[in-house]
Protein backbone atom coordinates (compact mmCIF):
# COMPACT_ATOMS: atom_id res chain seq x y z
CA UNK A 1 0.00 0.00 0.00
CA UNK A 2 1.19 3.48 -0.79
CA UNK A 3 2.28 5.29 2.38
CA UNK A 4 0.99 8.70 1.29
CA UNK A 5 -2.39 7.06 0.76
CA UNK A 6 -2.33 5.64 4.27
CA UNK A 7 -1.79 9.11 5.69
CA UNK A 8 -4.50 10.63 3.49
CA UNK A 9 -6.79 7.80 4.46
CA UNK A 10 -6.36 8.68 8.14
CA UNK A 11 -7.02 12.38 7.61
CA UNK A 12 -9.90 12.24 5.11
CA UNK A 13 -11.49 8.89 4.43
CA UNK A 14 -11.21 7.46 7.94
CA UNK A 15 -10.94 10.63 9.98
CA UNK A 16 -11.39 9.36 13.56
CA UNK A 17 -13.41 12.37 14.70
CA UNK A 18 -15.72 13.00 11.76
CA UNK A 19 -15.99 9.60 10.07
CA UNK A 20 -15.00 6.74 12.38
CA UNK A 21 -16.48 8.61 15.40
CA UNK A 22 -13.91 7.06 17.69
CA UNK A 23 -12.55 8.61 20.85
CA UNK A 24 -15.53 10.91 21.37
CA UNK A 25 -14.93 11.32 25.10
CA UNK A 26 -11.66 13.28 24.91
CA UNK A 27 -12.97 14.99 21.79
CA UNK A 28 -15.89 16.46 23.68
CA UNK A 29 -14.11 17.04 26.97
CA UNK A 30 -10.84 18.71 26.01
CA UNK A 31 -11.84 20.99 23.14
CA UNK A 32 -12.79 23.96 25.29
CA UNK A 33 -10.10 25.95 23.48
CA UNK A 34 -8.17 25.53 20.26
CA UNK A 35 -4.90 25.09 22.15
CA UNK A 36 -6.30 22.37 24.41
CA UNK A 37 -7.80 20.51 21.48
CA UNK A 38 -4.57 20.62 19.53
CA UNK A 39 -2.45 19.53 22.50
CA UNK A 40 -4.75 16.60 23.17
CA UNK A 41 -4.65 15.65 19.49
CA UNK A 42 -0.86 15.76 19.39
CA UNK A 43 -0.55 13.80 22.64
CA UNK A 44 -2.86 11.12 21.27
CA UNK A 45 -0.91 11.08 18.01
CA UNK A 46 2.38 10.51 19.83
CA UNK A 47 0.91 7.56 21.72
CA UNK A 48 -0.79 6.21 18.62
CA UNK A 49 2.40 6.19 16.54
CA UNK A 50 4.40 4.40 19.25
CA UNK A 51 1.74 1.82 20.03
CA UNK A 52 1.01 1.12 16.36
CA UNK A 53 4.66 0.38 15.64
CA UNK A 54 5.23 -1.75 18.75
CA UNK A 55 2.01 -3.71 18.34
CA UNK A 56 2.79 -4.32 14.69
CA UNK A 57 6.25 -5.63 15.63
CA UNK A 58 4.71 -7.91 18.24
CA UNK A 59 1.93 -9.24 16.03
CA UNK A 60 3.56 -12.57 15.16
CA UNK A 61 4.42 -13.40 18.77
CA UNK A 62 1.05 -12.37 20.21
CA UNK A 63 -1.32 -15.32 20.65
CA UNK A 64 -4.79 -14.32 19.47
CA UNK A 65 -6.55 -14.97 22.76
CA UNK A 66 -4.43 -12.51 24.76
CA UNK A 67 -4.01 -9.86 22.08
CA UNK A 68 -6.27 -7.29 23.76
CA UNK A 69 -4.46 -7.48 27.15
CA UNK A 70 -1.13 -7.20 25.34
CA UNK A 71 -2.37 -4.12 23.42
CA UNK A 72 -3.63 -2.53 26.60
CA UNK A 73 -0.34 -3.11 28.43
CA UNK A 74 1.59 -1.52 25.57
CA UNK A 75 -0.83 1.43 25.31
CA UNK A 76 -0.88 2.03 29.07
CA UNK A 77 2.92 1.99 29.20
CA UNK A 78 3.25 4.59 26.45
CA UNK A 79 0.56 6.82 27.92
CA UNK A 80 2.29 6.75 31.29
CA UNK A 81 5.61 7.61 29.66
CA UNK A 82 3.96 10.50 27.84
CA UNK A 83 2.36 11.71 31.05
CA UNK A 84 5.68 11.73 32.89
CA UNK A 85 7.44 13.51 30.02
CA UNK A 86 4.72 16.18 29.82
CA UNK A 87 4.82 16.70 33.59
CA UNK A 88 8.58 17.07 33.49
CA UNK A 89 9.09 19.27 30.44
CA UNK A 90 5.76 20.88 29.41
CA UNK A 91 4.17 22.22 32.62
CA UNK A 92 1.69 24.48 30.77
CA UNK A 93 0.18 21.60 28.85
CA UNK A 94 0.18 19.55 32.03
CA UNK A 95 -1.87 22.25 33.77
CA UNK A 96 -4.43 22.31 30.95
CA UNK A 97 -4.67 18.62 30.10
CA UNK A 98 -3.18 16.80 33.08
CA UNK A 99 -6.47 15.14 33.98
CA UNK A 100 -7.13 13.86 30.50
CA UNK A 101 -3.75 12.40 29.57
CA UNK A 102 -4.22 9.14 31.54
CA UNK A 103 -7.57 8.72 29.79
CA UNK A 104 -5.77 8.25 26.48
CA UNK A 105 -5.32 4.63 27.65
CA UNK A 106 -9.00 3.97 27.11
CA UNK A 107 -9.26 6.10 23.96
CA UNK A 108 -10.81 3.74 21.45
CA UNK A 109 -8.98 5.37 18.52
CA UNK A 110 -5.79 3.77 19.77
CA UNK A 111 -7.19 0.33 20.56
CA UNK A 112 -9.22 0.49 17.37
CA UNK A 113 -6.18 1.12 15.20
CA UNK A 114 -4.16 -1.51 17.08
CA UNK A 115 -6.82 -4.12 16.46
CA UNK A 116 -7.93 -2.99 13.02
CA UNK A 117 -4.66 -1.98 11.41
CA UNK A 118 -1.41 -2.52 13.31
CA UNK A 119 -2.07 -6.16 14.20
CA UNK A 120 -2.43 -6.98 10.51
CA UNK A 121 0.06 -4.71 8.73
CA UNK A 122 3.81 -4.16 8.65
CA UNK A 123 5.46 -1.86 11.22
CA UNK A 124 6.23 0.81 8.58
CA UNK A 125 2.64 0.87 7.30
CA UNK A 126 1.49 1.05 10.93
CA UNK A 127 3.79 3.98 11.56
CA UNK A 128 2.19 5.87 8.68
CA UNK A 129 -1.27 4.86 9.80
CA UNK A 130 -0.42 6.27 13.24
CA UNK A 131 0.71 9.55 11.67
CA UNK A 132 -2.37 9.73 9.42
CA UNK A 133 -4.98 8.88 12.02
CA UNK A 134 -3.14 11.00 14.58
CA UNK A 135 -3.17 14.00 12.23
CA UNK A 136 -6.84 13.38 11.45
CA UNK A 137 -7.63 13.31 15.17
CA UNK A 138 -5.54 16.44 15.82
CA UNK A 139 -7.23 18.33 12.98
CA UNK A 140 -10.65 17.25 14.20
CA UNK A 141 -9.97 18.34 17.77
CA UNK A 142 -8.33 21.60 16.73
CA UNK A 143 -11.26 22.52 14.46
CA UNK A 144 -13.72 21.74 17.21
CA UNK A 145 -11.59 23.72 19.67
CA UNK A 146 -11.38 26.73 17.34
CA UNK A 147 -15.16 26.81 16.82
CA UNK A 148 -15.94 26.43 20.52
CA UNK A 149 -13.34 28.96 21.64
CA UNK A 150 -14.47 31.51 19.06
CA UNK A 151 -18.17 31.14 19.85
CA UNK A 152 -17.82 30.74 23.59
CA UNK A 153 -14.89 32.94 24.46
CA UNK A 154 -14.48 35.20 21.43
CA UNK A 155 -10.89 34.14 20.82
CA UNK A 156 -8.82 31.70 18.79
CA UNK A 157 -5.59 30.28 20.27
CA UNK A 158 -5.94 32.89 23.01
CA UNK A 159 -6.14 35.77 20.51
CA UNK A 160 -9.29 37.79 21.18
CA UNK A 161 -11.36 38.36 18.04
CA UNK A 162 -14.86 39.09 19.31
CA UNK A 163 -15.85 41.43 22.16
CA UNK A 164 -17.23 39.81 25.28
CA UNK A 165 -20.80 40.86 24.43
CA UNK A 166 -20.91 38.25 21.65
CA UNK A 167 -19.65 35.35 23.73
CA UNK A 168 -22.04 32.43 24.06
CA UNK A 169 -20.95 30.60 27.20
CA UNK A 170 -22.88 27.51 26.21
CA UNK A 171 -20.27 26.61 23.62
CA UNK A 172 -17.53 26.26 26.20
CA UNK A 173 -19.75 24.00 28.31
CA UNK A 174 -20.43 20.33 27.48
CA UNK A 175 -23.68 20.92 25.51
CA UNK A 176 -21.76 23.26 23.20
CA UNK A 177 -19.36 20.43 22.44
CA UNK A 178 -22.18 18.20 21.23
CA UNK A 179 -23.79 20.96 19.17
CA UNK A 180 -20.54 22.04 17.53
CA UNK A 181 -19.48 18.46 16.84
CA UNK A 182 -22.84 17.71 15.23
CA UNK A 183 -22.58 20.69 12.91
CA UNK A 184 -18.96 19.95 12.02
CA UNK A 185 -19.76 16.32 11.19
CA UNK A 186 -22.64 17.46 8.99
CA UNK A 187 -20.44 19.98 7.15
CA UNK A 188 -17.55 17.54 6.71
CA UNK A 189 -19.84 14.81 5.40
CA UNK A 190 -21.43 17.24 2.97
CA UNK A 191 -18.00 18.27 1.69
CA UNK A 192 -16.81 14.66 1.42
CA UNK A 193 -19.76 13.68 -0.74
CA UNK A 194 -19.38 16.52 -3.21
CA UNK B 1 3.47 -14.79 9.07
CA UNK B 2 1.98 -17.52 11.21
CA UNK B 3 0.63 -16.34 14.55
CA UNK B 4 1.76 -17.97 17.75
CA UNK B 5 -0.71 -20.58 18.88
CA UNK B 6 -2.97 -19.62 21.81
CA UNK B 7 -1.71 -22.32 24.16
CA UNK B 8 -1.66 -21.60 27.88
CA UNK B 9 2.14 -21.52 28.01
CA UNK B 10 2.39 -19.12 25.08
CA UNK B 11 -0.23 -16.79 26.47
CA UNK B 12 1.34 -16.68 29.93
CA UNK B 13 4.82 -16.21 28.52
CA UNK B 14 3.93 -13.46 26.07
CA UNK B 15 1.75 -11.47 28.43
CA UNK B 16 4.30 -11.73 31.24
CA UNK B 17 7.12 -10.85 28.86
CA UNK B 18 5.34 -7.77 27.51
CA UNK B 19 4.38 -6.63 30.99
CA UNK B 20 7.92 -7.06 32.33
CA UNK B 21 9.53 -5.22 29.41
CA UNK B 22 7.01 -2.36 29.59
CA UNK B 23 7.42 -2.21 33.36
CA UNK B 24 11.16 -1.93 32.90
CA UNK B 25 10.82 0.90 30.39
CA UNK B 26 8.40 2.71 32.70
CA UNK B 27 10.76 2.40 35.64
CA UNK B 28 13.57 3.84 33.55
CA UNK B 29 11.51 6.80 32.27
CA UNK B 30 10.25 7.43 35.78
CA UNK B 31 13.84 7.55 36.97
CA UNK B 32 14.72 10.02 34.20
CA UNK B 33 11.78 12.37 34.73
CA UNK B 34 11.57 12.29 38.52
CA UNK B 35 14.10 15.11 38.97
CA UNK B 36 12.65 17.47 36.34
CA UNK B 37 9.12 16.92 37.67
CA UNK B 38 10.16 17.92 41.19
CA UNK B 39 12.08 20.89 39.76
CA UNK B 40 8.97 21.99 37.88
CA UNK B 41 6.85 21.78 41.02
CA UNK B 42 9.40 23.76 43.03
CA UNK B 43 9.77 26.32 40.25
CA UNK B 44 5.99 26.73 39.88
CA UNK B 45 5.74 27.37 43.61
CA UNK B 46 8.70 29.80 43.66
CA UNK B 47 7.29 31.72 40.67
CA UNK B 48 3.89 31.73 42.33
CA UNK B 49 5.30 33.20 45.54
CA UNK B 50 7.18 35.88 43.60
CA UNK B 51 4.14 36.82 41.56
CA UNK B 52 1.78 37.08 44.53
CA UNK B 53 4.26 39.16 46.50
CA UNK B 54 4.66 41.49 43.50
CA UNK B 55 8.46 41.59 43.77
CA UNK B 56 11.18 40.03 41.67
CA UNK B 57 13.76 39.45 44.37
CA UNK B 58 12.86 37.69 47.55
CA UNK B 59 13.81 34.76 49.62
CA UNK B 60 11.59 32.52 51.65
CA UNK B 61 12.69 33.06 55.23
CA UNK B 62 10.74 30.17 56.61
CA UNK B 63 7.86 27.88 55.87
CA UNK B 64 5.11 27.18 58.38
CA UNK B 65 2.39 24.63 58.24
CA UNK B 66 -0.69 25.70 60.18
CA UNK B 67 -3.62 23.48 60.99
CA UNK B 68 -6.97 25.04 61.82
CA UNK B 69 -10.43 23.64 62.21
CA UNK B 70 -13.23 25.21 60.21
CA UNK B 71 -16.76 25.80 61.50
CA UNK B 72 -17.72 22.19 60.83
CA UNK B 73 -14.68 20.91 62.69
CA UNK B 74 -12.89 19.78 59.56
CA UNK B 75 -9.17 20.22 59.75
CA UNK B 76 -7.70 22.61 57.21
CA UNK B 77 -4.03 22.92 56.43
CA UNK B 78 -2.31 26.12 55.40
CA UNK B 79 1.26 26.57 54.33
CA UNK B 80 2.70 29.98 55.07
CA UNK B 81 5.82 31.11 53.24
CA UNK B 82 7.34 34.02 55.16
CA UNK B 83 9.29 36.17 52.73
CA UNK B 84 12.07 38.71 53.08
CA UNK B 85 13.86 40.91 50.59
CA UNK B 86 17.62 40.79 50.06
CA UNK B 87 18.24 43.07 53.09
CA UNK B 88 16.25 40.80 55.39
CA UNK B 89 13.32 43.23 55.53
CA UNK B 90 10.01 41.53 56.14
CA UNK B 91 7.82 41.54 53.04
CA UNK B 92 4.86 39.64 54.43
CA UNK B 93 3.90 36.14 53.51
CA UNK B 94 2.44 34.02 50.78
CA UNK B 95 -0.20 31.66 52.12
CA UNK B 96 -1.36 28.50 50.47
CA UNK B 97 -5.01 27.77 51.20
CA UNK B 98 -7.44 25.13 49.95
CA UNK B 99 -11.23 25.16 49.81
CA UNK B 100 -13.79 23.13 47.93
CA UNK B 101 -14.67 24.87 44.68
CA UNK B 102 -17.37 24.01 42.17
CA UNK B 103 -15.48 21.21 40.46
CA UNK B 104 -13.07 20.07 43.15
CA UNK B 105 -10.35 21.45 45.33
CA UNK B 106 -9.46 25.08 44.79
CA UNK B 107 -5.90 25.75 45.90
CA UNK B 108 -4.97 29.40 46.11
CA UNK B 109 -1.71 31.14 46.93
CA UNK B 110 -2.35 34.60 48.40
CA UNK B 111 0.31 37.20 49.16
CA UNK B 112 -0.13 39.51 52.16
CA UNK B 113 2.05 42.44 53.17
CA UNK B 114 2.96 42.72 56.86
CA UNK B 115 -0.17 44.88 57.44
CA UNK B 116 -2.35 42.08 56.14
CA UNK B 117 -3.36 43.70 52.85
CA UNK B 118 -3.64 41.46 49.82
CA UNK B 119 -0.73 41.94 47.44
CA UNK B 120 -1.68 39.37 44.86
CA UNK B 121 -2.92 35.85 44.35
CA UNK B 122 -2.61 32.95 42.00
CA UNK B 123 -4.51 29.70 41.55
CA UNK B 124 -2.19 26.76 42.16
CA UNK B 125 -4.69 24.05 41.45
CA UNK B 126 -8.33 24.08 40.44
CA UNK B 127 -10.95 22.10 38.59
CA UNK B 128 -13.43 24.88 37.86
CA UNK B 129 -15.48 25.05 34.66
CA UNK B 130 -13.43 26.47 31.77
CA UNK B 131 -14.85 29.79 30.63
CA UNK B 132 -16.80 30.22 33.86
CA UNK B 133 -15.25 29.50 37.23
CA UNK B 134 -11.80 29.09 35.72
CA UNK B 135 -11.87 32.84 35.04
CA UNK B 136 -11.00 33.25 38.72
CA UNK B 137 -7.33 33.36 37.70
CA UNK B 138 -7.93 36.83 36.18
CA UNK B 139 -11.19 38.03 37.66
CA UNK B 140 -9.93 39.12 41.10
CA UNK B 141 -6.68 40.68 39.86
CA UNK B 142 -5.94 44.38 39.97
CA UNK B 143 -8.10 46.44 37.60
CA UNK B 144 -10.44 43.54 36.84
CA UNK B 145 -14.12 43.41 37.80
CA UNK B 146 -13.70 41.62 41.10
CA UNK B 147 -10.49 43.41 42.15
CA UNK B 148 -9.43 42.30 45.65
CA UNK B 149 -5.86 43.57 45.49
CA UNK B 150 -5.02 45.97 48.33
CA UNK B 151 -8.07 44.93 50.35
CA UNK B 152 -7.65 43.96 53.97
CA UNK B 153 -9.76 40.89 54.82
CA UNK B 154 -10.09 41.89 58.48
CA UNK B 155 -13.78 42.00 57.66
CA UNK B 156 -14.15 38.74 55.71
CA UNK B 157 -14.51 39.38 51.98
CA UNK B 158 -17.85 38.28 50.54
CA UNK B 159 -19.54 38.49 47.17
CA UNK B 160 -22.09 41.27 46.61
CA UNK B 161 -24.90 38.70 46.55
CA UNK B 162 -24.06 37.92 50.18
CA UNK B 163 -23.85 41.61 51.08
CA UNK B 164 -20.14 41.99 50.40
CA UNK B 165 -18.19 44.39 48.22
CA UNK B 166 -16.65 41.94 45.74
CA UNK B 167 -18.36 41.29 42.40
CA UNK B 168 -18.74 37.57 41.82
CA UNK B 169 -17.68 36.00 38.54
CA UNK B 170 -20.65 36.04 36.16
CA UNK B 171 -22.58 32.76 36.53
CA UNK B 172 -19.98 31.38 38.95
CA UNK B 173 -21.08 32.41 42.41
CA UNK B 174 -20.03 29.10 43.93
CA UNK B 175 -16.49 29.45 42.62
CA UNK B 176 -16.36 33.08 43.76
CA UNK B 177 -17.53 32.18 47.26
CA UNK B 178 -15.03 29.34 47.48
CA UNK B 179 -12.26 31.63 46.28
CA UNK B 180 -13.05 34.39 48.78
CA UNK B 181 -13.35 31.82 51.56
CA UNK B 182 -9.88 30.57 50.65
CA UNK B 183 -8.55 34.14 50.80
CA UNK B 184 -10.25 34.84 54.14
CA UNK B 185 -8.97 31.58 55.59
CA UNK B 186 -5.49 32.36 54.34
CA UNK B 187 -5.67 35.74 56.06
CA UNK B 188 -6.76 34.21 59.34
CA UNK B 189 -4.05 31.60 59.14
CA UNK B 190 -1.50 34.32 58.41
CA UNK B 191 -2.66 36.55 61.26
CA UNK B 192 -2.54 33.64 63.67
CA UNK B 193 1.12 33.26 62.78
CA UNK B 194 3.20 36.23 63.93
CA UNK B 195 5.67 37.88 61.61
CA UNK B 196 8.69 35.82 60.71
CA UNK B 197 11.43 36.07 63.23
CA UNK B 198 14.40 33.85 62.78
CA UNK B 199 14.93 33.61 66.56
CA UNK B 200 11.39 32.54 67.31
CA UNK B 201 11.42 30.06 64.50
CA UNK B 202 12.33 27.28 66.90
CA UNK B 203 9.49 27.96 69.33
CA UNK B 204 6.95 28.07 66.55
CA UNK B 205 8.26 24.82 65.21
CA UNK B 206 7.64 23.33 68.65
CA UNK B 207 4.07 24.56 68.64
CA UNK B 208 3.67 22.89 65.31
CA UNK B 209 4.96 19.65 66.69
CA UNK B 210 2.68 19.77 69.71
CA UNK B 211 -0.31 19.94 67.48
Amino acid sequence: MNYINIIKNGIVKENPTFVLMLGMCPTLATTTSAMNGMSMGLATMAVLICTNVVISCLKSVTPDKVRIPVFIVVIAAFVTILQMVIKAYLPDIDAALGLFIPLIVVNCVILGRAEGFASKQSPVASLFDGIGIGLGFTIGLTLLGICRELLGNGSVFGLTLLPETYNILLFVLPPGAFITLGFLIAIVNKLRNV
Amino acid sequence: MKKLESSLTNMVLVLTGVAVVMGGILAYVNHLTEGPINDQKAKALADGIKSVMCVNELKVAKTDTVHQNDAKGKELTYIIYQTQDAQGQDLGAAVESVTGGFGGNLKVLVGFNPEGQILGYTLLEHAETPGLGAKADRWFQKGEKGDIIGKDPKEPLTVSKDGGQVDAITASTITSRAFLLAVNNAYNAYKATPVADVETGATKQQKENQK
